[in-house]
């Protein structure tokens, strides 16, 4: 993946001492600025996530109300004489102390101090309406807990992992068999075909999808996990290509050798191809269970009249129309369903990062 | 390696003649198309058929609700389409708008990222490659309500990072993203903004593509940075950015998954968000009406068809395919 140069450093060491160390120093400052850019850009673009996690710890008042300060926190209050009083920052005498307010009053208002209540009732002349709230620090973490259950979390957990790992399995194995073909074998009309598969990817499934959803109608499917897994059992032109470039990379001697032993080619297929093609089947794998996880549309159309077998995609655009007035739940709902993905994406990024590149634009 | 490329590919070798096929080619051909039957078999039972289906239900009068009342009406539901219905103008107006804002801003915000995750200046590039592209892997529906909460007007951070730089952006006369009609494009480009990772990651590999001795000569012959990345580096991904501006083009159309999330069906604000995939949804799955969506569908199809055509034709004029290629 790096390209560095090596030129430069050979120039650099042929250098008088002196040149030198005024070059490390430049091509120093030139890094640490670049760095500095790129996490400062990277700040911002990761920003709303920070947002939403801070969010998802606040009480819905605390979220909805543009004055509250960045952190979840909420105002202190102190019990005096049976009742709950604000404390306030008071400023007196040139510092700011925190007070509860006992009695307020509107050109002054008398307050006791929490910590030494012996003092006696402090009267401080101002409009306590001016004066801003003591906060500490509180992170709801029973957000958390509301939106799992309301959602019913482990349920659309469950639907989602099993939706996707079934046709993980079958678009996987079509889309390695179809592959193969495409790379070993000689028919006619495989260019042709080929151009086909690949403008499927261009072609606007919303073609496709009112005879489908008649038909699936039609024949009883909807509102089943059916018209979402079949479709899916046969091949799609990203897996089949990114498998192809892959397969073609697979010395043929291999095969050949295997065929002289007297192997068919399902068997030449399963046992010499298979196993050596375990990164790009890795990576297709991945690509179709953020693909299977992300999925909205179908089963917002499929399943729209079966709501206790939804995904989590689905489940979590019901949860907003529900809630749309406690953006902190939101928030946790939505930390809730993006934390699977994300977690797979960082244990695997590897095989995930050179997968794209294969398939995108570059061998 | 490009679809283009690996289509010439699968062209080169000997040509098969028909017809003259010797028994081991035939027995080649046959286990090859047994190998692509599942993809021919599916390409049938969910593409080829239901195609020509769906034109065929564009001529009909097919309500889900009522299949028995269904009945040939020619061409009535493409004539309502082109000349009575303006929601269908409003959609593809729409659609069009924010495809026109947000396509540039996606490309060249890929484009730049990926040079500065490029440069040999940069340390942790690792690092940095996984953290700006982790984002593109949240599931849409939960980047579009976490994008939504950023945006609000009150409360949202985007506005007060703005309101840093002196910009009265907080409050009821700030800036309200989410309700203000000409904002919409931008807004959802904004909401739109994690998934640009796999362009930066195809962009990243069309640089490393670029041999280092093209910079290494220009640098000799005291080229500088912006130089260099004018004349070397933006010439020779134009072909990374063409297939990303296709794919990027031809997804734009359908955009249907933010809007819906956000606003449903309702366009709020003043049809702002009326984007066309919302209003063939409204029509096929709200009313039912599978004829009108047939039609509504092949429309959109038409028109992304189009502008592939013309994207192709523009190729020659700025897209640079090295020698050889």
């Amino acid at each position: 993946m790096a390209t560095t140069t090596p030129s430069q450093e050979t120039i650099a060491q042929e250098a008088t001492p002196e040149w030198k160390v005024r070059a490390r120093r430049r091509e120093i400052l030139v890094k640490l600025g670049v760095t500095t850019f790129a996490a400062a850009v990277l700040a911002l673009f990761l920003m709303p996530m920070g947002y939403a996690m801070v969010t998802s710890l606040k009480t819905s008042q605390q979220a909805a109300d543009p004055q509250a300060p960045i952190l979840p926190a909420e105002a202190v209050t102190f019990e005096y004489e049976g009742k709950e009083v604000d404390v306030l920052q008071v400023p007196i005498d040139g510092e700011t102390r925190e007070l509860a307010i006992v009695r307020k009053g509107r050109q002054d208002s008398d307050f006791v101090d929490p910590g030494n209540l012996e003092a006696g009732v402090i009267t401080w002349e101002g409009a306590w309406r001016q004066l801003s709230p003591v906060r500490e620090p509180a992170w709801q973490w029973g957000n958390y807990k509301e939106a799992w259950d309301f959602i019913n979390f482990p349920r659309l957990l469950f639907w989602t992992l099993l939706y996707s790992f079934v046709t993980l399995i079958g678009a996987v194995t079509s889309s390695a068999f179809v592959a193969y073909g495409f790379s070993r074998f000689k028919f006619p009309g495989r260019t042709t075909l080929f151009i086909v598969l690949i403008g499927t990817i261009l072609l606007p499934p919303a073609v496709t999808l009112i005879p489908s959803y008649a038909f699936f109608t039609w024949i009883g499917w909807t509102g089943t996990w059916l018209p979402l897994i079949v479709p899916l059992m046969f091949g799609n032109a990203y897996n089949v290509f990114l498998l192809r470039q892959y397969f073609l990379t697979i010395p043929r001697e291999m095969e050949q050798a295997a065929s002289v032993d007297g192997a068919g080619p399902l068997r030449t297929f399963v046992e010499i191809i298979l196993p050596q093609a375990v990164p790009a089947l890795t990576a297709v794998s991945l690509f179709h269970f953020f693909f299977a996880w992300n999925n909205f549309f179908d089963p917002l159309i499929y399943l729209a009249g079966n709501r206790d077998i939804v995904p989590i995609s689905v489940g979590l655009n019901f949860f907003n129309g529900t809630y749309d007035t406690d953006p902190n739940l939101i928030m946790a709902a939505s930390f809730i369903a993006l934390i699977i993905p994300l977690v797979i994406f960082f244990f695997s990024q590897r095989v995930f990062l050179s997968g794209i590149v294969v398939s995108g634009a570059d061998k | 390696m490009t679809f283009s490329d690996a289509i010439a590919e699968s062209r080169a070798g000997p040509k098969l003649r028909r017809g003259k096929m010797s028994d081991s080619e035939k027995h080649e051909a046959k286990l090859g198309l047994a190998f692509i039957s599942p993809w021919l078999i599916g390409f049938l039972i969910f593409y080829a058929v239901p195609m020509l289906a769906s034109f065929v239900f564009s001529l009909m009068d097919y309500n889900l609700a009522t299949p028995e009342d269904a009945e040939v009406v020619g061409l009535a539901n493409w004539a309502r389409m082109l000349f009575d219905d303006s929601n269908v103008w409003q959609g593809l107006w729409v659609t069009t708008r924010f495809a026109l804002i947000s396509l540039p801003i996606g490309l060249a915000a890929a484009f730049f990222l990926a040079v500065l995750l490029n440069s040999t200046n940069l340390w942790g590039r690792n690092i940095f490659r996984t953290l700006f592209f982790a984002p593109s892997l949240v599931p849409f529906v939960a980047s579009a309500l976490i994008w939504s909460q950023v945006l609000n007007s009150q409360t949202g951070w985007v506005n007060r990072i703005i309101e840093l730089f002196g910009i009265n952006a907080v409050g009821i006369d700030g800036i309200r993203w989410l309700d203000t009609p000409y904002l919409i494009p931008f807004t959802f480009t904004f909401i739109g903004i994690w998934g640009i990772g796999n362009a930066i990651l195809i962009n990243l590999a069309g640089l490393q593509g670029i041999p280092t001795a093209l910079h290494e000569a220009a640098q000799i012959d005291g080229a500088g940075w912006w130089r260099r990345l004018r004349t070397i580096s933006i010439p020779m991904v134009t072909p990374v950015l063409f297939y990303n501006l296709v794919l990027g083009a031809v997804g734009l159309l359908q955009y249907f998954l933010q809007p819906f999330v956000l606003n449903g069906t309702t366009g709020y604000p003043e049809g702002a968000t009326n984007f066309f995939m919302i209003y063939l949804y409204k029509q096929a799955f709200d009313f039912s009406q599978m004829g009108y969506g047939a039609a509504l569908a092949w429309l959109l199809f038409f028109y992304g068809l189009a502008l592939t055509v013309i994207l192709f034709g523009t190729q020659k004029y700025w897209v640079y395919y090295a020698a050889g290629d």
